[in-house]
C-alpha cells in the first residue's frame, strides 16, 4: 500500500513535469465529457418542455384525424378529408362522454392592420375551441354560434399578434386584412408564452372555422376535429364512442380499418416523449464519439510518453523496479489524466448547460445520473486505453532500455 | 577455509546470442569468484564479453547455461521480478551515462530504490537515507539540484550515492569514468576507493589502464574467457576532493 502511493506520487510528478502536454492530452477527455453532460442536460430539458406543454394541453384531450380509406384489403390514399362539419356534430350529440367538440381548419397569412403587416398561421375553430385548449381571451369575446353559421369575418388575435399589429393595446374593434380580406378583431388571447422547438403559441389568428374555410382556403372539408372528454376519468370512455359512432357513420363493416386516427394527449405524449428521446439519445451518441476520440489521444499520448521515457523505464528496471510497478505507474498517469479531464469537463459541461439556460433561454435538466456515468466513463477510457501503453512499457527488457538514446 | 560467503560466484558460465543463422558466444565457461572487500576490474577490448559479464552479474540479463552465486543464492534460474528484486536489494548500479532521472532532484534520484524495495520506506525514513547517502561520497548542501545544475563529477557522485542507499552487497560501475575528464574521474575513484576501504565490494568495468590501476584486482577478458586474473601492482591512491 506504501509502495502504490509512492508509485502514485511519481505518476503525479511525471504529469506536473509536463503541464501543457497533459493539459491538452486532458482536454480530449474534458471535452468529451463537457459535449455529454450538455447534450444530456438540453436533450432532457428540451423533453421536459415538451412533456409540460403537452400536459398543458389538458389531460382529457382528443384529437381526431382524417385517415387513410381502406377498400377491399388496399389501402388507398383519397387525398379527401373522411371528417365532415356532420360528424362534428353528431359526436357533440351522440357522445355521452364527449364534453365539448370544436372543428379545426388550419390556414396561413400575411395579416395586415394599417402599416402593420404580420404573417402567421390563421387558426379555424369552432365555438368549444376556448374550453377544449382551457385558453381564454383577454380583451374582447369569442365568437358564438351565429358568427359560425354565417362564416362571419371576425378574429381573434394571439398576443404576439395583437402587440405587433397594435402596439398601443387597441386591437379591438379594428380592421385587419388577412390575405386581402377585411376581419374585424373581435378580442385578444391571453398569453400562453413561448414553447419548446421556437415555436411561439401566441403567434397566431383564431377565426370561425367556417369563415377560414370559405374564405381563406377555399375548401368544403375541416382538417380534423379536437375534443374534450368530460373529465380525465372518461377519456377511454370518449374514445371508444367517438371510434364506434364514426364507423357507424361512415358505414365501416366490422373488421375493415377505420378511416380517421383518435390521437389522446396521452399517445401524443408518448410520441413526443420517444421522438425527443431519440433525440437526446442521437445528441449523447455524438457527444460519446468525441469522448472516444479523447480516450485515443490519452493512447496517443502515453504511447509516445513510453517511448520517449524508454531510459528513464530502463533507469527504474535496474535499480529493482518490476513490471508491475512500471505498469502502476504509467495506468496512474493515464487515469488521473482522464479523470482530472472528467471532473474538469463536469465542471465545464455544467457551466455550459447553465449559460444555454440563461443565455438561450433553453430548458435543461442535469441529471445526477448522467454526470455519474459521464464520470465513470472517463475513468474507463483512463484504463482501456491507457493499458497498452503501459504493458508496453512494462515488457521493456531493461538492458534495450537503458542503451535507448 | 573461507571467513565469509563470496560475492560473486560464477561456474562455467556461457552465454550464447542467436544472431539469425550465426550462434555468438558471448561469454564462452567462465569461472570467477569475488570475495567480500574486494575492488575489482573487469577489463577487455570491445566485444570481449565485458558488458555480456556486467549484465548477467548485475541480475539484468540470465546466462544459457553455468551457474551464478550471488552471495550465496544462487540467481541464474530466476525470473523478471525475482531479479527485479535482487538488483533492488542487493546491487547498486552506476552506469557510464549517470542515468539520472531529469528533471527530478538530487535527493529525489537518490531516494529512488527505495520506492521500489518490498519492505516499503516512509518518506520520511527514505529521506533521511538518501541525506546520509549524499553526504557519504560528499554532496551534502546539493539536495536539492537537478541533475542539470550539476557537474560531470557531482551527477555521477549523485549515481554512486544511489547505488549505495539499499546497503547492496555488491557495487557494480559500468565505466563510470567512460564521459569524465582525467581529474573528475579521479574525483569519482575517490569516491569508490572509501566505498572499498570501508568494506564494500566494488566490480569495476572499464577498458582504461590508469582507471583499472585503482582497483586491487584485474581480471582481463577476452573472446569471451577469462584470460588474465592478476592483483593490481602498484595500486594508485585517488585524491578525494570537493
Amino acid at each position: 500500500m506504501l509502495k502504490f502511493l509512492t508509485i502514485l506520487k511519481v505518476g503525479m510528478k511525471a504529469i506536473a513535469r509536463n503541464k501543457l502536454r497533459s493539459a491538452l492530452t486532458a482536454l480530449g477527455i474534458i471535452i468529451g465529457v463537457a459535449c455529454v453532460i450538455a447534450m444530456i442536460a438540453v436533450g432532457g430539458g428540451a423533453q421536459a418542455a415538451v412533456q409540460a406543454q403537452i400536459n398543458s394541453l389538458g389531460s382529457n384531450f382528443l384529437m381526431i384525424f382524417p385517415g387513410i380509406a381502406t377498400q377491399s384489403g388496399a389501402r388507398i390514399f383519397t387525398g379527401q378529408s373522411t371528417i365532415t362539419e356532420d360528424d362534428v356534430a353528431a359526436v357533440k350529440a351522440e357522445c355521452p362522454a364527449v364534453a365539448y367538440v370544436s372543428p379545426a381548419v388550419r390556414s396561413a397569412g400575411q395579416i395586415v392592420a394599417g402599416n402593420g403587416n404580420w404573417g402567421t398561421s390563421v387558426q379555424g375553430v369552432g365555438v368549444d375551441w376556448p374550453f377544449i385548449r382551457s385558453w381564454n381571451v383577454e380583451k374582447g369575446a369569442f365568437f358564438g354560434d351565429s358568427e359560425v353559421r354565417s362564416a362571419a369575418k371576425v378574429a381573434i388575435l394571439g398576443a404576439t399578434v395583437a402587440n405587433s399589429l397594435f402596439p398601443d393595446g387597441n386591437a379591438v374593434d379594428q380592421m385587419i386584412r388577412i390575405k386581402n380580406i377585411p376581419f374585424k378583431v373581435i378580442g385578444v388571447l391571453e398569453s400562453k408564452g413561448g414553447s419548446t422547438m421556437g415555436q411561439d403559441q401566441d403567434d397566431t389568428v383564431i377565426a370561425p372555422y367556417t369563415a377560414v374555410m370559405k374564405l381563406l382556403k377555399r375548401t368544403t372539408k375541416i382538417d380534423m376535429f379536437m375534443a374534450s372528454a368530460t373529465s380525465r376519468d372518461t377519456v377511454d370512455e370518449a374514445q371508444t364512442q367517438i371510434e364506434a359512432l364514426l364507423r357507424q357513420r361512415h358505414r365501416l363493416q366490422a373488421g375493415q380499418d377505420s378511416d380517421f386516427m383518435i390521437r389522446s394527449q396521452q399517445e401524443i405524449a408518448q410520441t413526443a416523449d420517444q421522438t425527443s428521446r431519440q433525440m437526446s439519445a442521437l445528441l449523447a451518441a455524438i457527444a460519446s464519439i468525441s469522448l472516444l476520440v479523447g480516450g485515443i489521444g490519452i493512447m496517443n499520448i502515453m504511447l509516445v510518453s513510453v517511448t520517449e521515457r524508454t531510459r528513464e523505464i530502463g533507469i527504474r528496471m535496474a535499480i529493482g523496479a518490476k513490471g508491475r510497478d512500471i505498469l502502476t505507474q504509467f495506468l496512474i498517469e493515464a487515469l488521473s489524466l482522464s479523470i482530472a479531464g472528467g471532473a474538469i469537463g463536469i465542471a465545464l459541461g455544467i457551466g455550459t448547460s447553465r449559460f444555454l439556460a440563461w443565455k438561450q433561454q433553453w430548458p435543461i435538466v442535469l441529471s445526477p445520473t448522467a454526470v455519474l456515468l459521464a464520470f465513470g466513463f472517463s475513468a474507463a477510457i483512463g484504463v482501456f486505453f491507457g493499458f497498452y501503453p503501459a504493458q508496453k512499457a512494462s515488457r521493456l527488457d531493461p538492458i534495450e532500455a537503458l542503451r535507448y538514446e | 577455509m573461507v571467513a565469509a560467503t563470496a560475492v560473486i560466484r560464477i561456474e562455467d558460465l556461457t552465454r550464447v546470442y542467436q544472431m539469425g543463422e550465426v550462434e555468438v558466444r558471448a561469454l564462452d565457461g567462465i569461472s570467477l569468484s569475488i570475495e567480500p572487500g574486494e575492488f575489482v576490474a573487469v577489463m577487455g577490448p570491445s566485444g570481449s564479453g565485458k558488458s555480456t559479464f556486467m549484465n548477467i552479474v548485475g541480475c539484468l540479463d540470465r546466462p544459457t547455461s553455468g551457474r551464478y552465486f550471488l552471495d550465496g543464492v544462487n540467481v541464474s534460474g530466476l525470473d523478471r521480478d525475482e531479479r527485479a528484486e535482487i538488483r533492488n536489494g542487493k546491487i547498486g548500479f552506476v552506469f557510464q551515462s549517470f542515468n539520472l532521472l531529469a528533471r527530478t532532484s538530487a535527493l529525489e534520484n537518490v531516494e529512488l530504490p527505495l520506492i521500489y524495495s518490498s519492505n516499503g520506506h516512509r518518506s520520511k525514513s527514505r529521506e533521511e537515507q538518501a541525506r546520509r547517502s549524499l553526504e557519504i561520497v560528499g554532496l551534502a548542501g546539493r539536495e536539492e539540484h537537478l541533475p542539470s545544475q550539476l557537474s560531470g563529477g557531482q551527477q555521477q557522485r549523485v549515481a554512486i550515492a544511489r547505488a549505495l542507499i539499499n546497503e547492496p552487497k555488491l557495487m557494480l560501475a559500468d565505466e563510470p569514468t567512460g564521459n569524465l575528464d582525467t581529474k573528475t574521474s579521479e574525483e569519482v575513484m575517490a569516491v569508490f576507493q572509501k566505498l572499498n576501504d570501508s568494506g564494500k565490494t566494488v566490480v569495476l568495468i572499464t577498458h582504461e589502464q590508469d582507471i583499472a590501476q585503482y582497483a586491487k584486482r584485474v581480471v582481463l577478458f577476452r573472446d569471451g574467457k577469462v584470460v588474465e586474473d592478476r592483483p593490481v601492482t602498484s595500486r594508485r591512491t585517488a585524491e578525494a576532493r570537493t
